[in-house]
């Protein structure tokens, strides 16, 4: 073949296949060009940024609700690689593509509400909030070990200056500081994993990872004394610290309270919701690709079971740091830890289950473990932003985030102290709430998964007994709101129930409540998202 | 009427009329206490027509069945039978009587009605539901009004008592929600993973769990329980929940809430697995036992009279779970034995948890009723009611002699029942758990003297002791009255519950014959291969 073919055949490629299907992100590359646009030509007082910001957001939902539509219709699940293979296409990544822009359009909301960024520095920050955006959805359809690197990266990046946005604040600083420290070492350790990786199996392509593992295992004895597995599984736990870092699992997971201590709440929330399930998206995608060849099992249980572990500790350490905490955001922090060790209960389930020797008959099983997760993440989105537009609402009128900023708040803002108590039960997992749905679906699935592997008991046992930890400090909050007197030095809050504001937190409450009582739509979605990864290999 | 609308009518009228609250205007409180009492009443009514509507003849009446998550075959399933009809009635009157007992709530009246509002459907909800995942969720539903009832509207020590309360519930329902789950995955995730009465009806037929899996699905199940009734070790909660929650609510909870622990043993532990239950039948009765004895001598050193009828509810309950637990197997054919007088402890059970309903519920009014008056309860600093205040205390001694279980009053049926039976199971058992009453009598009859007899009032505010108003004596008069009618007619209730329960226990025993047997295969075969 001519160069020039090759040439012509990759822009063909590229052009009539991969871009329409890249078509959400391009949706927000554009939006990005715009905003820089509107305020280079000094229009941005006729049309201001965060405007711009939601037509985007909103243009790259209606984009991913299409693709959804047109997957949905096909009459089995479909997946396809695009960009020669870096990406690929199913309704895995049109869930996360729809979970990201729909956040996205959440959190340009708050931010317009709560007027963080002011408006000379809101297209800088947007233009951080949507690439940050951009690199989680490549996360969530990477195939590729390279696209794995690139895509943490180009999620990391924008969320470093995202945390040190408060400019002029030292704590800010320092936050973005030690999460960039921080940062850059789990990505080298990554990078250095990968190289490992692609090394002893001879390729980057996540499709091929299985087989090629499967291949290195069938030479040798099959367990770690084999060299090259030894050599393959110090890839994949070196990337899994990478990982770990970006879910803030134990023992990973020190920068999280510090950098949202140091950022803003609206930055918190973002980078506790859409950094996590971005990872998320991508640890599925790895967990995925390596399992479920033959020979491989036992490695891939034990994968399983160290991750089982990983998540025993890091909801443990979670609920019990938190405990202790008087800062709104640092305390969330804690709680996002938790909430990471929740969710990977299920994909420890997963992998316990689709490397089991009855992997055939439990696929359903699998598909389920799964559903758990996508469920649990969409509550969550709901839950936990709902949480810190509470405390960007009030730091808007008491500038603090401690216990002592909502003590007594139910006198003078009693929307925000209803919406802070769905969230927060629903945070610890009580029905009606829609995260008590999350947690039993994943509860299930490691009960079903401890058929195959006794440990699965120790970590279900594990994520009941922290449920009921979890409920110490979090109720605390509802207390001091509720419960006690408002100290007549406080800063008054006066939201009125008419307002966006009120309007904004009470459709986020309404969600989890209804995610709760209704949800059948949303794990009927998730269902089908699950579904296409059983076709990823 | 039809039953779906009739059941589902009962749940969800009380969550529309805390709606509905809403609209009234915050300043006129007295509307919306009449408001919320006429919801409560209602609610009432309704469970009046369910009960004149049930047939006790022919069993278990179902509602018809809607789909709620049904990739998890997860239904809106409702019916109600002889064991949660005599409940739901029960709840609608108690929360109609505690509603009329709060008018003394006069802080955020509004926020008070609307949670005391949803906690009613939470209650119903437990009661009427057939599918484990509905009544796990109004079981956990209930939690969030309750916290903040007490945590609002209670005493001086109310935020500790209502994180207690939350807490221990909670730890006990993450256990049920386990249990759930191995029933769901133990009926193959079959279209009736969650039907309470197929499931029973598998369990009958040996063939939903092992052996060994019901005895772990049943101490889950049981802790969960056992906290709610509560049981001695894990009964801490309520002596805090009792004094510091509000009056009403304390009739609430003695009234229903407790009942939720015996109902959910009867209603899931026991027809789900029979195997477990029954080889735990010794500590639970031992368990029983204790919490009477143990109930009785905490009650009987307590000084703070809320404290003292708290602490009489964990000896009263004792009861009913020794006479759920008095079942007697042969042990080599697994054949249940005097299954007629398990029976009667059944019976006895279920009726000794409507009269502990109805007298708990009423000496806790009456407690509250001094309390108002004269705001403190020290049981040393009374004496001498019954001169300033005679109708009330009349009507205290006729509700107190209830609870103590006089003959002719409601206390006596239930507590006869289940110590006769007890007999057939271990007469040492039945001579202590009769001791018992004696302690009981002792206690109240101390606590009355020291109350209401006399020469005269010395402790503090003496000048409020005003005699009891009409809305005081209405809701004790009929707590006593239907206290009397249940004493002297018992079979109001047996009627309706023996048919049921008789259901239960057949079901019970069949199951338990067919996990026996392979118990003992199980067992044979690792003998024959330990001589191999």
């Amino acid at each position: 073949m001519l160069f020039s073919q090759l040439i012509q055949k990759l822009i063909q490629d590229t052009t009539e296949k991969s871009l329409p299907l890249f078509s959400v992100e391009l949706c927000l590359c554009v939006t990005i060009v715009l905003m820089l646009l509107v305020r280079l030509l000094g229009a941005d007082r006729l049309l201001p940024a965060c405007v711009v910001a939601v037509i985007g957001a909103a243009s790259a939902l209606a984009c991913s609700w299409m693709q959804y539509r047109e997957l949905y219709g096909a009459p089995e699940p479909v997946s396809t690689t695009f960009f020669t293979g870096m990406l690929i296409h199913d309704s895995f990544t049109v869930y996360f593509r729809a979970f990201l822009s729909l956040f996205l359009l959440l959190t340009v909301a708050l931010t317009s509400l709560t007027g963080i960024p002011d408006e000379e520095d809101s297209p800088d920050f947007y233009s951080l909030l949507f690439g940050a955006t951009i690199g989680m959805m490549m996360m969530a359809s990477s195939n590729s070990l390279l696209m794995l690197f690139l895509s943490v990266e180009m999620a990391s990046v924008p969320s470093y200056a995202m945390v040190g946005f408060l400019k002029g604040r030292k704590a800010s600083s320092e936050a973005a500081l030690k999460y960039v420290v921080y940062g850059a070492g789990a990505a080298g350790v990554m990078l250095y994993g990968i190289s490992l990786l692609a090394g002893v199996l001879g390729t980057a392509d996540m499709g091929m990872l299985s087989e090629r593992l499967a291949a290195a295992a069938a030479g040798g004895s099959g367990g770690l004394g084999d060299p090259e597995i030894r050599t393959a599984s110090l890839g994949i736990l070196l990337i899994m610290v990478g990982l770990a870092f970006k879910l803030s699992l134990v023992p990973f997971h020190f920068w999280c309270p510090d950098a949202f201590e140091g950022a803003s709440a609206e930055v918190a929330g973002f980078l506790s919701i859409a950094s996590k399930a971005g990872a998320f998206g991508l640890l599925v995608r790895l967990c995925v690709a390596l399992s479920g060849a033959e020979g491989t099992g036992p490695l891939m249980t034990a994968f399983g079971c160290g991750l089982g572990f990983v998540a025993c500790l890091t909801m443990t350490l979670g609920n019990l740091a938190a405990y202790g905490q008087t800062n709104l955001k640092r305390m969330l922090a804690y709680s996002t830890i938790a909430h990471a060790g929740y969710m990977v209960m299920a994909v420890s389930a997963m992998l316990v289950m689709s490397s089991s020797a009855a992997g055939a008959a439990s696929a359903a099983e699998v598909t389920r473990s799964m559903e758990g997760l996508l469920y649990y993440l969409f509550v969550y989105m709901f839950m936990n932003l709902g949480a810190f537009a509470v405390i960007a609402l009030v730091r808007n009128y008491t500038f603090g985030e401690t216990l002592d900023d909502v003590r007594g708040l139910i006198s003078q803002s009693p929307t925000l102290c209803v919406v802070m108590l769905i969230c927060m039960f629903s945070l610890v997992g009580l029905p009606p709430f829609g995260g008590f749905i999350g947690k039993f679906f994943i509860f299930a699935s490691t009960l079903k998964s401890a058929e195959t592997e006794p440990f699965m008991y120790v970590v279900l046992v594990c994520g009941g007994l922290n449920t009921v930890f979890s409920l110490f400090y979090y109720i605390r909050v509802l207390r001091v709101m509720f419960l006690e007197a408002r100290p007549a030095d406080a800063r008054p809050v006066p939201l009125p129930f008419a307002s966006w504001e009120s309007a904004f937190t009470l459709t986020l409450a309404a969600f989890v409540l209804l995610l709760g009582v209704a949800p059948y739509v949303m794990s009927t979605t998730a269902n089908t998202a699950a579904q296409s990864l059983a076709f990823f290999n | 009427m039809n039953p779906l609308f009739l059941l589902s009518i009962l749940i969800f009228l009380p969550l529309v009329g805390a709606a509905l609250l809403l609209i009234f205007d915050e300043r006129n409180a007295d509307a919306m206490r009449f408001w919320s009492l006429g919801v409560t009443l209602l609610t009432f009514i309704f469970s009046v027509v369910l009960w004149c509507q049930y047939n006790p003849a022919e069993g278990m009446l179902v509602a018809d069945v809607c789909e709620w998550i049904p990739s998890w075959n997860i239904y809106y399933r409702l019916g109600v039978d002889g064991i949660s009809l005599p409940l739901v009635v029960l709840t609608g009157l108690v929360s109609t009587l505690a509603m009329a007992a709060s008018w003394s709530i006069t802080k955020h009246v509004r926020g008070y009605l609307i949670l005391f509002l949803m906690l009613e459907s939470g209650m119903m909800g437990v009661f009427l539901s057939l599918d484990f995942f509905l009544f796990y969720v109004f079981w956990e539903v209930m939690l969030l009004p309750m916290y903040f009832l007490i945590g609002v509207w209670g005493g001086p020590r109310k935020e500790y008592a209502a994180i207690k309360f939350f807490l221990y519930t909670l730890a006990g329902s993450v256990l049920m929600l386990i249990a759930m789950l191995m029933f769901y995955f133990a009926s193959g995730s079959q279209a009736d993973s969650f039907n309470l009465l197929a499931l029973a009806q598998k369990a009958s037929q040996g063939g939903l769990m092992s052996p060994g899996t019901q005895i772990t699905a049943f101490l889950l199940l049981f802790i969960g329980f056992a906290i709610k009734l509560p049981a001695f070790p894990v009964h801490t909660w309520l002596p805090d929940a009792h004094v510091e929650a509000p009056t009403p609510i304390s009739m609430i909870l003695a009234g229903v809430l407790l009942k939720m622990g015996g109902y959910g043993i009867i209603r899931i532990a026991f027809p789900l697995c029979p195997y477990g239950a029954q080889y735990c039948a010794w500590g639970l009765v031992a368990i029983g036992v204790v919490s009477i004895i143990y109930g009785a001598f905490a009650a009987l050193a307590q000084t703070d009279f809320k404290r003292l009828v708290a602490y009489s509810s964990v000896s009263h309950m004792g009861y009913v779970l020794l006479g759920l637990a008095i079942w007697k197997i042969n042990e080599t054919t697994g054949e249940t034995m005097n299954s007629d007088y398990w029976q009667m402890g059944l019976n006895g059970a279920m009726f000794q948890m409507i009269a502990h309903g109805i007298s708990s519920t009423g000496m806790f009014f009456m407690v509250g009723v001094v309390y108002d008056r004269v705001h403190h309860r020290d049981l040393n600093k009374f004496g001498g009611l019954m001169g300033l205040m005679p109708l009330y205390s009349g009507l205290a001694a006729g509700l107190f002699f209830a609870g103590l279980g006089l003959p002719g009053l409601c206390g006596f049926i239930g507590e006869v029942f289940v110590v006769i039976s007890t007999w057939s199971f271990s007469p040492m058992l039945a001579v202590l758990s009769a001791a018992g009453v004696i302690l009981t009598a002792g206690y109240i009859l101390w606590a009355m003297q020291r109350v209401y007899l006399g020469a005269e009032y010395r402790g503090p505010h003496p000048e409020a002791l005003t005699p009891s108003n009409g809305r005081e004596n209405a809701v004790a008069a009929i707590l006593l009255g239907i206290a009397i009618v249940l004493g002297v007619y018992p079979a109001v209730l047996f009627d309706v519950m023996e048919p049921s329960i008789k259901a239960m226990a057949t079901a019970a025993a069949e199951g338990y014959r067919h996990s026996h047997a392979e118990a003992q295969a199980a067992a044979g075969q690792a003998q024959a291969a330990l001589n191999r």
